[in-house]
C-alpha cells in the first residue's frame, strides 16, 4: 500500500515538474564533464540529486570538442574541464560567469601495465626497454598526454622510446591500448585504475608530480544557463566535504 | 600559403597507400565471394550474405575497439598471429588494410555480386553450349558483362577507405608514416583548434576524391552506379 502511495505520488510530482520544468523547487543541469571524470561524476551527482531535489543531465567526452560546441550554442549550463586553459578560455571570451571556475581536482599521472610486475616502483622499466609498445594521449590534444611527454622529457627518455609510441586520441583510448594488451606500457591518469582508492589490476607507477605541470581540472559556470540558479547549486555542492571525498577516492588530488 | 607540412604530406601518401591496397585486395575476395552468392542455393547462402553487410551496421568505432581485441594477445588472432611469427596487427599498416577490408567488405561485394546476378544464366549457358569449360565461361563472358559492377566497387572501395575513420582510430595509434591516415590527421589538427591545417587538408581530399570520382565516371564508369 505505502509502496503504491509512494508511486503515485512519484508520478504526480514526475507531472507537476512536466509542466513547470522552471518554477525553482526543483530545477535542471546540464553538465559537460570531461572523460576522464565521468566516475566520480556519476556518483557526485547521484548524491547531489537526492540532496538538492535538482536534475543533472551528464555529457561526458573531450573538454576541446566541448569548447568548440560551447562556441556555437551547446546547451549546458556548467563544464568541467580537463585543465584550467579551458574554463579560463571560456571567462575570458565571455561565455561563462566571471570570476566562478575553479580547481575541482588534481589529476595524477601513472605510467600502468595490465601485466603484472612489469612496471616496477621507480618506473625503471621505461629505460630498460623490455616492452613492445608505450601508449600515451596526444599531447597536442590531452593534457595527460602533455604530462606524459614532459616526463619522458625530463627522465631524458623521450628519443629512446619515441619509435615505440601509440598514440589514443584521449586517455580514454589510451587505456584501451593499454587494458586490451596491445601496448604493454601507458600513461594513463591515475583515476582510471583506482577504483574505491585502490589500485587492483596490472602493475604501475605513480609518476612523481616534480615531473610534469600539474593536471589542475577546473570547471566553470556558462553565461547562457537557463538555470543559473541549480548551476551554482551544482558548483557549490561540487566544493563541499561529501564530494571531495568521492573525488580522492578516485586517485584525485585537490587543491 | 597552400603549402603541406611533411607530417601532413606524408599522411596524404598513406592514405592513398590503404585505399589502393585495401581496393586490389577487396576485388580479389569480393569476387570469387560475389559469384558465389550470386550462383549459390545452399541454405547458408543468406547467413554469409548477412555477415558480409554487417559492417553497414555496426558502428566503426565499434567495429574497431572489437578488432583491437580481436587483434590483441588475448584474442584468438591475436594468438594465431603471435604463434605464426608475425607479431601482432594492431597500430601497424597491415592491421589497418585487414580492418579496412572488412569494413568496406559491403561495398565491393553487393555492387558485383548484382552486377552477375543481372547478367542472367542465359550468356552462360550459351557459352557452355559453344563448349567454353568453366573458367573459360567466367573470364570471358561473366566478367566482361559484369565490368560496371567492378567500377562501382572499385570506387566504392577506394572512397570508403579514403573517408574510413573509426576503425583506424582505435586500430592505429596514430603513428606518423604508418597509421596516422588523412582522417586522423584531420581530426587531430581539428581537436587542437589548428583549423587552418584542417581546413587545408579536408578542402583538399575533398577537391581530390571529387576529380578521381569524376574521371571513373566519365572514363569507364559507363553503366556503374552507385
Amino acid at each position: 500500500m505505502s509502496q503504491l502511495r509512494w508511486n503515485i505520488s512519484g508520478l504526480f510530482g514526475a507531472l507537476l515538474f512536466g509542466m513547470f520544468p522552471n518554477t525553482g523547487f526543483a530545477g535542471e543541469v546540464n553538465a559537460a564533464v570531461a572523460a576522464n571524470f565521468t566516475a566520480p561524476m556519476q556518483q557526485i551527482v547521484a548524491a547531489f540529486q537526492k540532496d538538492s531535489g535538482h536534475t543533472v543531465k551528464l555529457s561526458f567526452g573531450s573538454s576541446g570538442k566541448f569548447y568548440t560546441q560551447i562556441k556555437q550554442g551547446a546547451p549546458f549550463d556548467v563544464i568541467l574541464a580537463a585543465d584550467e586553459a579551458i574554463s579560463q578560455r571560456l571567462e575570458r571570451e565571455g561565455l561563462a560567469v566571471a570570476g566562478t571556475s575553479f580547481v575541482y581536482a588534481s589529476g595524477k599521472l601513472v605510467l600502468w601495465s595490465a601485466k603484472p610486475g612489469l612496471v616496477d616502483a621507480k618506473g625503471a622499466v621505461l629505460g630498460q626497454g623490455n616492452f613492445n609498445k608505450l601508449a600515451y594521449a596526444d599531447p597536442k590534444l590531452a593534457p595527460y598526454g602533455l604530462a606524459a611527454k614532459e616526463t619522458l622529457d625530463a627522465m631524458g627518455l623521450w628519443r629512446r622510446v619515441e619509435s615505440r609510441l601509440v598514440t589514443g586520441e584521449s586517455i580514454t583510448q589510451t587505456y584501451q591500448f593499454a587494458s586490451s594488451g596491445n601496448a604493454d606500457l601507458a600513461f594513463v591518469a591515475l583515476s582510471q585504475i583506482t577504483k574505491d582508492g585502490k589500485v587492483t589490476e596490472g602493475s604501475w607507477w605513480l609518476v612523481p608530480s616534480n615531473l610534469y605541470s600539474p593536471l589542475r581540472q577546473s570547471a566553470v559556470q556558462l553565461s547562457a544557463s537557463k538555470d543559473p540558479v541549480a548551476a551554482r547549486a551544482l558548483l557549490t555542492y561540487l566544493k563541499s566535504k561529501k564530494s571531495a571525498e568521492i573525488i580522492r577516492s578516485f586517485g584525485y588530488e585537490l587543491p | 600559403m597552400f603549402q603541406l607540412a611533411p607530417d601532413d604530406l606524408q599522411s596524404v601518401w598513406l592514405t592513398l597507400k590503404l585505399a589502393g591496397v585495401t581496393t586490389i585486395l577487396l576485388l580479389l575476395i569480393a569476387t570469387p565471394l560475389a559469384w558465389w552468392l550470386a550462383n549459390s542455393r545452399k541454405w547458408y547462402k543468406g547467413p554469409v550474405a548477412a555477415v558480409v553487410a554487417l559492417p553497414l551496421v555496426i558502428p566503426p568505432t565499434v567495429l574497431g575497439f572489437y578488432l583491437l581485441l580481436l587483434m590483441g594477445p588475448q584474442g584468438a588472432v591475436g594468438e594465431l598471429t603471435t604463434s605464426l611469427n608475425l607479431g601482432r596487427l594492431p597500430f601497424t599498416f597491415a592491421g589497418l588494410v585487414i580492418g579496412s577490408v572488412l569494413f568496406s567488405m559491403p561495398f565491393a561485394v553487393q555492387p558485383i555480386q548484382n552486377a552477375f546476378e543481372s547478367i542472367g544464366r542465359r550468356p552462360l549457358e550459351v557459352a557452355a553450349t559453344l563448349r567454353a569449360g568453366a573458367w573459360d565461361r567466367f573470364f570471358s563472358v561473366a566478367l566482361p558483362l559484369a565490368r560496371p559492377g567492378f567500377i562501382t566497387a572499385s570506387i566504392l572501395a577506394f572512397a570508403h577507405t579514403v573517408g574510413e575513420f573509426g576503425v583506424v582510430l582505435m586500430l592505429g595509434g596514430n603513428i606518423p608514416g604508418e597509421t596516422r591516415v588523412l582522417s586522423v590527421a584531420i581530426y587531430s589538427h581539428v581537436e587542437a583548434m589548428e583549423y587552418a591545417s584542417a581546413h587545408l587538408l579536408a578542402g583538399g581530399m575533398v577537391l581530390f576524391s571529387f576529380l578521381v570520382l569524376l574521371a571513373l565516371y566519365l572514363t569507364g564508369g559507363k553503366g556503374a552506379r552507385v
